[in-house]
């Protein structure tokens, strides 16, 4: 199964909706962006991460998982 | 609100990549209710008083460090200055048993330092601070957590010497563990998060919650890719990341007060280093071009790295606290630990760089059969900066027993590896002079 496949399949599976999705580069590492919406989930963000990186691991491939607000605070004033 | 992928990839690459996280969680709360003239009575009242707050205090960390995604290094609590709480008893063996009682409900409640085993003697001592005094070095040498410092100059008295005596015969007599969590200070802020230098003061409610930030790393980046920019261009760029590092202490700061249901204090925007790579405020002096910290032009670096520091994070937090500058202790900084290593950093240089920083002379290694009067003179030196400069300055010394300068000593964790600095043992009569040398210019300018 493929990096997007495997990602969207443990996010669809806890009704997590995808709003969004880009790419860039951070620091020379090609890098996947996803901006989900939790509010009718049924995990919270600390197991989602923890099932995210699971998968990640059997992907091999890093995923870290933010709270918007971290992104507001930061590139908005 | 859309992010455009840059935007996030930048935010990325300093969380990932560049040791960005908050260096602690400081709750501050007043313990003077616990006053009692029986030490079993204040034992208690001070356990019944914390306890309710240390139980709440790591999970509600915790959760928010698990839904911002964000690293907490350190989750600390700070107290009223145990001096006060001393004063109705006024027997040092007492304090002792305040410092051990801490620093078991920390080890329990998973807190990794308590601050505020500490005195304001920067006029005189009372019978409080007398009893912390005699208590200070068993106190400090028989826990693990505990923190605590001496003020021992004001901008509003001047520098108390023999106070700044007293200070240097007290460290002398702690071991290495017991002297890196404890500091001589001048004018230390109420709202302080870091240590040793936490305590709860006067004018704060019952309890608030304070951060201290970290992130070096992110402003190093900043500057090397940078190489050919002037100083007024570069000092804009760490202006901009400054804003973005305190803007994250800022956030979980709201987010754990909120979790807690107690007021937000303070950010102090020093960004703190560590020993690890890549998370060095040198590292960043180095960048702006030094060929190593110490070398001439690193008190021009120092100025312009806390100047944009400052001016960044004034408009990222609603409130700033603390020290608030930036922070150069030797051991804890890996390239500044280095530099001391190899010889290129002094005593004197130091002294130079604490008069554009908040920092003083923090965890240095001096001989442990050091003389006290060179150990006083040498804090003498740092007060009376930070009284004609009016600003918070410490010392922070660790006397390593046989040790020669050059020698290193591994203090382990955010400590780092102490170097041993050279300090003259001639003959220094001034300290035994005593007295107190009064305030200069700076104090009638406020009056």
């Amino acid at each position: 199964m493929g990096i997007v496949a495997g990602i969207t399949s443990v996010l669809a599976r806890h009704n997590v909706n995808i709003v969004d999705i880009s790419q860039t580069v951070v620091r020379d590492i090609f890098s996947m962006i996803m901006v989900v919406d939790l509010s009718k989930a049924d995990v919270d963000i600390g197991q989602l991460r923890r099932e995210l990186e699971e998968e990640g691991k059997r992907l091999g491939v890093m995923v870290g998982i933010y709270h918007i607000d971290v992104f507001k605070y930061m590139q908005r004033i | 609100m859309r992010f455009d992928p840059r935007e996030i990839g930048e935010v990325l690459e300093m969380l990932l990549f560049r040791e960005l996280d908050i260096r602690a969680v400081t709750l501050s709360v007043n313990t003077l209710p616990a006053a009692r003239p029986r030490v079993g009575e204040l034992l208690q009242a001070l356990e019944e008083l914390l306890e309710p707050y240390l139980a709440r205090l790591k999970p509600a960390v915790e959760r928010v460090a698990s839904r911002l995604g964000v690293r907490v290094v350190t989750v600390r609590l700070a107290v009223s200055p145990v001096s006060m709480l001393l004063e109705p008893i006024g027997d040092w063996r007492a304090a002792v048993e305040v410092a051990q009682h801490l620093d078991k409900l920390a080890e329990k409640y998973g807190v990794d330092m308590v601050g505020g085993f500490s005195a304001f003697i920067h006029m005189g001592a009372s019978r409080g601070d007398k009893a912390l005094m005699e208590a200070l070095p068993e106190a400090l040498n028989s826990t693990a957590r505990v923190a605590g410092f001496l003020n021992v100059a004001s901008t509003a008295t001047g520098v108390n010497l023999d106070g700044v005596r007293k200070t240097a015969e007290l460290v002398l007599a702690m071991k290495p563990h017991a002297a890196a969590r404890f500091a001589a200070t001048a004018n230390l802020p109420e709202d302080v998060p870091f240590m040793p230098g936490a305590y709860h003061g006067l004018g704060l409610p019952d309890a608030v919650v304070n951060i201290a930030v970290s992130g070096p790393g992110v402003i190093e980046a900043v500057v090397r890719n940078m190489p050919d920019a002037d100083v007024r261009t570069l000092h804009d760029a760490i202006k901009r990341a400054a804003f973005k590092i305190t803007r994250l202490g800022e956030l979980v700061g709201k987010e754990v007060a909120k979790e807690l249901g107690l007021p937000f204090g303070t950010v102090d925007l020093s960004v703190a280093p560590s020993p690890k790579v890549g998370d060095s405020v040198a590292a960043v002096l180095e960048a702006i071009g030094l060929p190593r910290v110490g070398a001439p032009g690193s008190v021009f670096a120092l100025a312009l790295f806390t100047d944009a520091v400052k001016k960044g994070g004034a408009m990222a937090a609603s409130t700033i606290g603390g020290l608030s500058g930036a922070f150069i202790p030797v051991s804890e900084d890996a390239v500044m630990a280095k530099a001391a290593a190899k010889g290129a950093l002094t005593l004197d240089t130091l002294k130079a760089m604490a008069a554009v920083c908040n920092t003083g002379i923090d965890m240095v290694g001096i001989p442990g059969d050091a003389s006290p009067e060179a150990v006083a003179a040498l804090i003498a030196d740092v007060m009376a900066l930070a009284v004609h400069l009016d600003k918070p300055l410490g010392v922070r010394l660790v006397p390593i027993p046989g040790a020669k300068p050059g020698d290193v000593y591994d203090l382990g964790g955010l400590y780092g590896s102490v170097a041993v600095m050279n300090l003259p043992s001639s003959k220094i009569p001034l300290v035994s002079r005593g007295g107190t040398a009064p305030p200069g210019v700076e104090r009638l300018k406020k009056g």
